[in-house]
């Protein structure tokens, strides 16, 4: 479609924080690159997935978190999209508007490495301000938990990013950007349905979860485990917010909060449905 | 939250249609999902049959649990 329209260049977004739009964008902007040689730039916020996932391979144009940010956004790509579109000189990052790619250029400065480091160094002992020419990197993994030896012993909780809730959503969870999260009983819960549950997320068409919301938690097939003693026990409650551009730092503390209960309350392991 | 979970032992699979988001974020045990709007569903079967097909998805998951990994694995079979 873009070849047969002898595109010049792609700008593919803004995507914001939405992660799934960035993902595309991402996906789309590195295979026209690649195939057709073309320049792309594409812009999203520094939190969405597709910055990880593609940061090395693109210009990102770093945005603010929502489409609020539209009126800074689109001036600041259509600067650097002229710029690459003419071939001039890109410059670094914080100079142009786009997130760092991990590319180390050499260039010549006055002062020689020895000198400078040492000039670094005064500065931080002295709690001056400096700027590292190297940031270390963040590595972010978590071990694995280790497996479950029997499952017809273990007790599994269900938790979701998929908003799901009961129906009228009554702790009224944000259908984007989720400042909470719930945690629902469903001890006497065998199945969702249409009258008793919902999805409160933005980010998806939510009418085939809404006549089922089994659909993204699956409370009606691990009750049926449950029953036929595959699994020790159903955790009494789950867990939901709304992953729709819901920042790191908000579903870090919900999981590191509930988590607690989960401790306390012996479970074993923890399905996590996304959508 | 699947990291924050996993960091006090607890074992996590995530179930997630896109399954690179879910690399990206850090999930050590991945389970593809139908589709963004019914991960664990598909409106086009039959109630029954669909049932099958999310018990499936369950049951693989689960299966996920029970199998110790070194580093983030997709458990697509």
């Amino acid at each position: 479609m873009i070849k047969a329209q002898n595109a010049d260049m792609l700008i593919a977004g803004p995507a914001f924080n939405a992660g799934r739009y960035g993902a595309a964008c991402g996906t789309i902007s590195k295979f026209v690159q690649d195939e057709l040689g073309i320049p792309v730039v594409t812009a999203m916020y520094i939190e969405n997935p597709g910055v990880d996932m593609y940061r090395k391979d693109l210009y990102i144009i770093e945005t603010g978190n929502s489409a609020a940010a539209m009126r800074t956004a689109v001036p600041a790509v259509a600067k650097f999209a002229v710029k690459l579109a003419e071939g001039a000189t890109i410059g670094r990052p914080a100079e142009e508007g786009y997130i760092e790619r991990g590319i180390r250029r050499n260039v010549f400065v006055d002062k020689i490495g020895a000198q400078r480091a040492v000039e670094m160094l005064v500065s931080k002992l002295n709690d001056q301000p400096f700027e590292t020419e190297y940031p270390m990197p963040v590595f972010d993994h978590v071990a694995p938990g280790k497996a479950i030896k029997d499952l017809s012993k273990a007790k599994i909780a269900l938790v979701t990013s998929g908003g799901i809730v009961p129906k009228g959503n009554p702790d009224r969870i944000e259908s984007s950007s989720a400042s909470k999260y719930g945690k629902y009983d469903i001890e006497s819960i065998s199945d969702l349905t249409f009258e008793t549950y919902e999805t409160a997320h933005g980010g998806f068409d939510p009418v085939y979860c809404n006549d089922d919301s089994d659909r993204v938690l699956p409370v009606d097939v691990l009750r049926d485990l449950e029953k036929e003693g595959k699994i020790g026990e159903l955790y009494r409650y789950f867990y939901t917010t709304t992953g729709n551009g819901t920042s790191v730092k908000n579903s870090n503390e919900f999981a590191e909060e509930f988590t607690k209960d989960l401790i306390a309350d012996g479970v074993d392991a923890v399905i996590l449905t996304s959508t | 939250m699947v990291k924050a979970i996993e960091r006090s032992g607890i074992p996590v699979v995530h179930i997630a249609t896109v399954v690179p988001i879910s690399l990206t974020v850090g999930a050590n045990r991945i389970v593809p999902a139908i589709a963004i709007p019914h991960p664990l569903g598909n409106p086009a079967l039959d109630p029954a049959e669909e049932k099958k097909l999310r018990r499936r998805i369950v049951e693989r998951a689960l299966h996920a649990l029970t199998v110790e990994v070194t580093e983030q694995t997709v458990f697509d079979k």
